[in-house]
């Protein structure tokens, strides 16, 4: 084939397409084929590339670019399974390939669970986009009208004669034809990949071993760091002493970077080794004063006074009967790490002027910002490549680790990759907030909530992070109180923020991973107090909302809720609605003792639309198990300010003898795209506890149970 | 430094390293066999986990200067054969999420399936007990080996 010169078209966040001198980015990372590549440059050969997510090559080779971070839910496969239903590629002959940062791919910020939700519009809009094009180009060469046309699995096909062109052998054509504006989307009836289980793509190159972590990343030249920081957060050094790690084999320089020192040596080894020689005077603060225990006697202290109302409906607690009996309960939380397995990690080369970064990261165009803002580089030099993770959970929206990275190798003009140890990683990190809940609540004699009362006390990630002091209303700590599925004759929402020194995170679900804990947990003991069964209690009191009483239901009839179990064994239930999705989790647990055996959990999710079944039904069992994790042991804890926890030994992760059982529905649906990984969490640690006093008469109000 | 010739994946590989290295920084920083994952350090995690004489060990806990004439085997080296049950399995249930854990389960399945007929639920929940997966596929690494030894009768 003839080389020419190709039309790039930029794909715009908002879905429309336009023409542009846009050259396609090289590209780094992991493909589909367990093959690691760099400089894939599409300008090399002939490549029909109608917007940033499609290229096709002379040979039919199909590419398909993946602009969300692949860190085990699983858009490596659910992503371009909507490109390749509506362009009508053979699923197995498609390539898959991370995008770097890039203004052009609209938020590549993975989290939220947005990744299928707020892409699947857009990406049915690319593939269509490229298959209408194919349709007008084949059309051009048999000199017949589009009409008559229609593809499959690769091939534009002539309805009438038969004759058949391969989507490659299109492609010159296609790349010098205008861009349609408007493109007809497949009919969902139509769908042939929507909606199957599909195997994915990540699955062979990550067990074969081959798949490319940002650890993993070796580039030529290459030095290994390890960075020394102040345990207390926020604060550096005043003097250090770096004679007995000079004398690290393998040592060859070291850094200051933003009040932290970083060893720089010829393996990840000796700069381990050589880390733990360095002696530091670290800063000292007013937060060495800071304690687990004094934080929590002050949020006590706090729980009763009257906060900032953040919504208050209907009859206040003063207006309530007396006659009722109002109850009372206190719940409390923790600070948690995310403890993926991967310990942050990142690799920088600063060369001639520009910074290329490899991270595993769930926000590269973050990490791209704000290493532009720290070495005043514009964001045009400085290039962001994402690698597959080992868990994110939030924790990699940060772009703490990268910063490292890219300062050090500013300094020393190599190219360096940073790996942390995992007890840089556990007490370094960044932490879920903690939360003290005061629930006040009455049933009336019609078995209605005619009172319920949340009074929240927490920390604002978002306030921290952007240094603004929100309002309670304001600072986030209230979602997943001020929306509860219940009718109520009188509803009062109340918080309180705490500011410290402790840097906060995003982690998986956010604060619908503490707050629905005691609202649900609440209901339960509302139930009680009226003497109903807390499932015929939540029915008979949810708003009118089918999709939720569907999952309920369902979850109900999985779990044989009525039937009779052995003594010392239970289940309880809570409901969760958020992401735009619907999910019940039953859990039936045998206590004997202190000792809590949790024997199974049913969970029952209505996310809409499914793109690919196997992987929600993933990302259930995941969710089920990452928040039982948390509710039965997760806890950071701080003495003078600084973390207790160091390794998996303190900070145990549940483990494979520890797993219940665990049956997933997913509701058949064609409502609108829900989103899926975080919302399997709320639910759970509810459901636990709530079945904990069922088996056993006692009340948990305190995460973790193992704590 | 000293210099270790080491066997791994029926290869003979010298290195000059210093003799607390642990076999898992060998494998990765030194022979590029990145397939093994640094998690925790000190055995606690179980994804640096290699056969070295067909045992499961953790590699973060083993020294270099340990090794001499021992068979050393990682998950490239298993995955030179892609059509080995274990990965068959894996696939067929979909074990793996983020997949950075699941060289180190694998291992740990492989010293079980290369030395047992079929091992016991007990000696499968031992073994895989030390191995942690934080995104939660323990209940398909269970469906992949109960499959992975069933078909084996």
């Amino acid at each position: 084939m003839k080389r020419r010169d190709f039309i790039k078209i930029v794909s715009l966040s908002g879905g429309g397409l336009i023409l542009a001198g846009f050259v396609p980015s090289v590209f780094a990372g992991n493909d589909s084929n367990g093959n690691n590549f760099q400089g894939d440059d599409p300008d090399k050969k002939g490549v029909f590339a109608p917007g940033v997510f499609v290229r096709i090559d002379s040979t039919g080779l199909v590419t398909i670019i993946v602009a969300k971070s692949e860190m085990g839910q699983g858009v490596y496969t659910a992503l371009p399974m909507i490109v390749a239903e509506e362009l009508d590629v053979d699923w197995e002959k498609i390539v898959i390939q991370q995008a770097p940062a890039g203004k052009e791919f609209g938020s590549q910020t993975t989290g939220g669970s947005t990744s299928v939700r707020f892409s699947f519009d857009n990406l049915r809009k690319a593939g269509a986009t490229a298959r209408m094009m194919l349709i007008s180009a084949a059309a051009l060469v048999w000199k017949t009208e589009g009409s008559n046309l229609y593809t499959e699995n690769g091939f534009v096909i002539d309805r009438i004669s038969g004759k058949k062109l391969s989507y490659g052998e299109l492609v010159d054509t296609a790349s010098g034809l205008p861009v349609p504006s408007d493109v007809k989307l497949k009919d969902p009836k139509d769908y042939k990949l929507i909606g199957k289980k599909t195997h994915r793509k990540d699955t062979p190159p990550k067990i074969y071993g081959t798949a490319l972590f940002g650890i993993d990343v070796k580039l030529p030249g290459m030095l290994y760091a390890a960075v020394k920081r102040n345990p207390l957060a926020g604060l550096g050094f005043n003097s250090y002493d770096f004679a007995d790690a000079m004398k690290v084999n393998g040592v060859v320089d070291f850094a200051e970077i933003s009040g932290k020192i970083a060893v720089i040596a010829k393996s990840t080894w000796q700069a381990f080794k050589a880390a733990e020689k360095i002696a530091v005077d670290w800063q000292k603060g007013p937060a060495n004063e800071m304690s687990t225990q004094k934080l929590r006697e002050f949020c006590i202290s706090k729980l009763d006074e009257p906060m900032e109302v953040i919504k208050s409906e209907g009859k206040s607690r003063s207006e309530i009967d007396k006659n009722l009996k109002m109850i009372q309960a206190d719940f409390e939380l923790p600070y948690l790490a995310h403890a993926p397995i991967e310990p942050m990690n990142c690799t920088a080369e600063f060369k001639d002027g520009k910074m290329e970064i490899w991270a595993p990261t769930q926000n590269p165009q973050g990490v791209r910002k704000s290493v532009a803002q720290l070495l005043k580089l514009s964001e045009d030099d400085v290039r962001v490549n994402v690698t597959f993770m080992g868990g994110g959970f939030g924790r990699r929206l940060a772009s703490d680790f990268a910063l490292e990275a890219a300062e050090i190798s500013y300094k020393i003009k190599k190219p360096v990759k940073v790996t942390w140890t995992r007890e840089d990683d556990m007490r370094h990190g960044i932490y879920r907030p903690f939360s003290f809940h005061r629930l006040r609540g009455a049933v009336n004699n019609d078995g209605g909530i005619e009172f319920f009362g949340h009074h929240v006390i927490s920390s604002s990630i978002w306030g921290q992070q952007s240094g603004n002091n929100p309002s309670p209303k304001d600072a986030g700590i209230a979602e997943g109180t001020t929306e509860i599925p219940y009718k109520t004759a009188g509803f009062h929402i109340e918080g309180t923020t705490v500011r410290n020194h402790v840097p906060l995170a995003y982690w998986r679900s956010v604060f619908h991973s503490q707050n629905p804990f005691a609202v649900e947990s609440f209901i339960d003991e509302l139930a009680h107090s009226a003497g109903a069964d807390p499932l015929e209690f939540r029915i008979k009191n949810l708003h009118n909302n089918p999709r939720l009483l569907h999952v309920i239901k369902r979850a109900a009839e999985l779990s044989d809720w009525g039937s009779k179990r052995p003594d010392g064994t239970g289940v309880g239930i809570a409901v969760f609605e958020g992401y735009d999705s619907y999910c019940a989790e039953v859990a039936e647990v045998t206590a004997a003792g202190a000792r809590i055996k949790v024997n199974k959990f049913w969970g029952v999710i209505d996310c809409g639309l499914v793109v690919n079944p196997d992987t929600v039904e993933a990302q259930m069992e995941g969710a089920i198990i990452f928040a039982l994790t948390a509710a039965l042991k997760g806890k950071i804890t701080f003495s003078n300010g600084t973390v207790d926890q160091s390794n998996y030994d303190d900070y145990p992760v549940l483990s494979y003898d520890e797993c219940p059982a665990i049956q997933i529905e997913i509701v058949s649906s064609s409502e609108k795209v829900g989103g899926v990984g975080e919302v399997g969490i709320a639910a759970c640690a509810p459901a636990l506890c709530n079945a904990v006093f069922a088996a056993s008469g006692k009340r948990m109000r305190v995460l973790p149970l193992n704590g | 430094m000293p210099e270790y010739k080491l066997k791994i994946n029926g290869e003979v590989k010298t290195v000059n390293t210093d003799a607390d290295t642990p076999l898992l920084w060998v494998l990765r920083d030194e022979l590029g066999l990145t397939g093994t994952k640094f998690g925790c350090g000190k055995g606690l995690c179980g994804s640096c986990t290699v056969l070295i004489n067909d045992e499961a060990e953790r590699s973060c806990s083993v020294e270099v200067s340990k090794l001499q004439d021992k068979e050393i085997l990682t998950i490239e080296g298993l995955a030179r054969d892609r059509e080995h049950p274990i990965f068959k399995s894996w696939i067929e249930f979909e074990a793996s999420q983020c997949g950075y854990c699941q060289p180190g389960q694998i291992m740990t399945v492989l010293s079980l399936f290369n030395k047992h007929g079929k091992p016991s639920d007990a000696d499968i929940e031992t073994a895989l007990t030390g191995v942690l997966c934080r995104c939660g596929t323990y209940p398909r690494i269970k469906k992949a080996v109960d499959q992975l030894f069933e078909n084996r009768g």
